[in-house]
């Protein structure tokens, strides 16, 4: 597909008229933190970001959704209508995008949709920006991705300089939202040479390269190694590195009384929580950080891999900026192979 | 190397071959520019990872909790209230800990730096005498690390531990800070503004409970939120429920937290708890004259009882 070219002076006004068709989630900033908004003007758009905070995976698979109620004995209503109008996330980074394909997998698949994330998933555009200033936590070229992927995207955008985007369809959704009334003007060869240098130069700053060969099955041989115990020893047993992973998705159902009767909820949990495998019983199988921990890296690099062909893992550096107590998941990665 | 870094080496690597302790725990370099992070140490010749600088930011007296054998701690002012607390409350014995005091000027808050940078990585940051250099893409400033230092050390009345088995250099002269002046500030707003303030902080709680786990009087085997039987406390993030946590778990340390401050420092969501954390402490203070974490004899206040304590509140 042509790519096109969008003066930064009128983005505003495409995502005006956007705004008319769709909610626009875009990156804010606030209490210094950047985390994905709905937006009324693209004014409010903090461009200067690294990534955001959270990940916007809470837009498809929330921190805590009402599944369905029940005041008595039956089932009164399932959840309301879950997405009211049609979305944009606008500027979400490649990896973050790449992320929901894994989600994908776990969400709706042959043997299960879930029907609220699939309904979020479906009503959601994906507008990316190339990430031209990746950290030196990010690794993102090892993970099957990069920051110019397109995975799941049907707009990626690239910043050219300081007073243009270059914008390429990636679906025919996509191509529709930029429409023909629109303030773009058709790329000319040497906004394609630029985009190649910016591509390859962005490419060459991804300095963190973690190998992952053989390390699915070198988890496969370790699982009662003392490695394990070692590894674990600094872990706060918090779950930082799970609440702001773009692909962890484990969750917890309860049911939790409200006024009006019964709510069955669901909400994150976290593997590294002592509370997420405790038994009826009172057993728990996993009865130390060690355990937990290990689980963790298990189903990113071995079990998912066994699942769904890839590592659950893209490679956006959030556990690393985010540990408080800098347990760096490269190294781990290392560790293992060394081991 | 800073004197009292080299001093640290040689103690940690002596006590292991002296097989005083098993295990030392303190700090090494981490893995990103200016950060450290907890370390564990039990062969002498890995002394030599151990660093002492204003960046060593993880309160370790957390860790005595989890270890059985007998170990050498690196603990600033705070983390050796921390352990005398620790100590009173029986959960860690005197005699199977060896405490290596380092006299500390204040952390730096890595948030402060997040700040200055706006948007940039932090891309290397060199640390020297009371200066701190921070390079980021296009961006070099040097800065006074009293800029820079953690609202909890700003307003630090112990700088040197107060229990200890040796000590890394000399004692260091204790600044008279306003302990309590932006508490008392902030108490003086109209209790609307302060609701809003509450409000406005915990609304961004993931509840990821780092502030707890990372927290050395946090030691209850089940915290009430994690309880199901009966369930205090829904999954679902409710503001309420969110701000009742951070009560609760204000009101269960108080007279016991050291204001280390570990808690604001590891939030992810910047979520401030000093203005709870500081006004308990100071409320302690005036009511039953008690410092946490500064004396191994006198008596928790919350866990005794004295004929004149304050009893205004039984009308």
């Amino acid at each position: 597909m042509k790519e096109k070219i969008i003066k930064k002076e009128q983005l505003g006004r495409w995502l005006e008229k956007l705004g008319k068709e769709y909610e626009i989630w875009a990156p804010v900033k606030k209490n210094g933190l950047v985390f994905f908004h709905p937006i009324k003007s693209a004014k409010e758009i903090y461009f200067n970001f690294l990534n955001s905070k959270k990940t916007p995976k809470d837009l498809f698979f929330p921190q805590s959704e009402v599944l369905f109620s029940f005041p008595k004995e039956e089932v009164e209503k399932e959840a309301e209508t879950i997405l009211p109008k049609s979305r944009i996330i606008f500027a979400i980074r490649p990896c973050d995008a790449k992320s929901l394909a894994l989600l994908d997998q776990v969400f709706d698949s042959e043997d299960y949709r879930d029907p609220y994330y699939v309904e979020r998933r479906e009503g959601t555009l994906l507008v990316g920006m190339a990430c031209t200033h990746p950290q030196t936590s990010c690794f993102c070229t090892s993970m099957r991705g990069g920051p110019f992927e397109k995975n799941c995207l049907d707009l990626l955008m690239v910043e050219l300089g300081d007073d243009k985007y270059l914008v390429e369809a990636v679906t025919q959704t996509g191509k529709d939202l930029i429409g023909k009334d629109d303030p773009f003007e058709d790329a000319q060869g040497k906004d394609r040479e630029r985009l190649a240098k910016v591509k390859k130069e962005t490419e060459e700053k991804v300095k963190s390269k973690v190998v992952m060969e053989g390390l699915e099955e070198k988890l496969d041989k370790i699982f009662d190694s003392p490695f394990w115990d070692r590894i674990h020893q600094r872990c706060l047993g918090c779950a930082i590195c799970t609440y702001l992973c773009s692909t962890c998705h484990c969750f917890a159902l309860l049911d939790e009384k409200v006024n009006s009767g019964v709510q069955r909820v669901r909400s994150w949990d976290s593997c590294m929580f002592p509370g997420f495998t405790l038994e009826a019983s009172g057993h728990n199988p996993r009865i130390s950080n060690r355990e937990r921990m290990r689980q963790r890296v298990m189903h990113k690099f071995n079990y998912f891999v066994k699942n769904f062909g890839e590592t659950a893992c893209v490679g956006c550096g959030r556990c690393i900026q985010n540990c408080p107590v800098n347990i760096d998941i490269r190294e781990i990665i290392e560790e293992i192979k060394n081991e | 190397m800073p004197e009292n870094e080299k001093q640290l080496r040689e103690v940690a690597e002596k006590l292991l071959i002296d097989k005083k302790v098993d295990l030392i725990i303190g700090y090494e370099k981490g893995t990103l520019p200016l950060r450290t992070r907890p370390t564990f140490i039990r062969e002498p010749e890995e002394t030599k990872r151990l660093v002492w600088n204003s960046r060593c930011e993880n309160n370790l007296s957390f860790y005595l909790k989890t270890v059985k054998e007998k170990v050498g701690i690196v603990a600033k002012g705070c983390d050796s209230r921390s352990i005398v607390g620790l100590i009173k409350e029986s959960q860690v014995k005197r005699e199977d800990i060896f405490i290596i005091g380092v006299p500390c000027p204040g952390i730096i808050d890595k948030k402060k730096i997040e700040d200055i940078l706006d948007g940039r990585e932090l891309l290397e940051g060199v640390e020297s005498d009371s200066q701190i250099l921070l390079k980021a893409e296009g961006f070099e400033e040097t800065l006074d690390q009293d800029k820079l230092l953690h609202a909890s050390c700003r307003s630090c009345r112990h700088r040197n531990p107060v229990l200890y088995d040796t000590l890394m250099g000399k004692e260091i002269s204790q600044p008279q800070t306003d302990e309590y002046s932006d508490v008392e500030e902030f108490a003086s707003k109209q209790d609307n503004e302060r609701w809003a303030y509450f409000n406005d902080e915990t609304s961004r709680c993931i509840r990821c409970y780092a502030c707890r786990n990372v927290c050395p009087a946090c030691y209850c085997p089940q915290c009430f939120v994690d309880q199901s039987l009966p369930t205090w406390f829904d999954r679902t993030p409710h503001l309420s429920d969110t701000l009742i946590f951070h009560i609760i778990r204000t009101l269960h340390t108080a007279g016991r937290c050291v204001n280390c401050g570990a808690c604001s420092r590891v939030c992810p969501m910047n979520v401030e708890l000093r203005m709870l954390n500081k006004k308990t402490e100071k409320d302690v203070k005036e009511l039953y004259g008690y410092e946490a974490g500064t004396d191994l004899e006198e008596l928790p206040p919350m866990a005794t009882f004295k004929i004149d304590d304050p009893q205004e509140f039984i009308k």
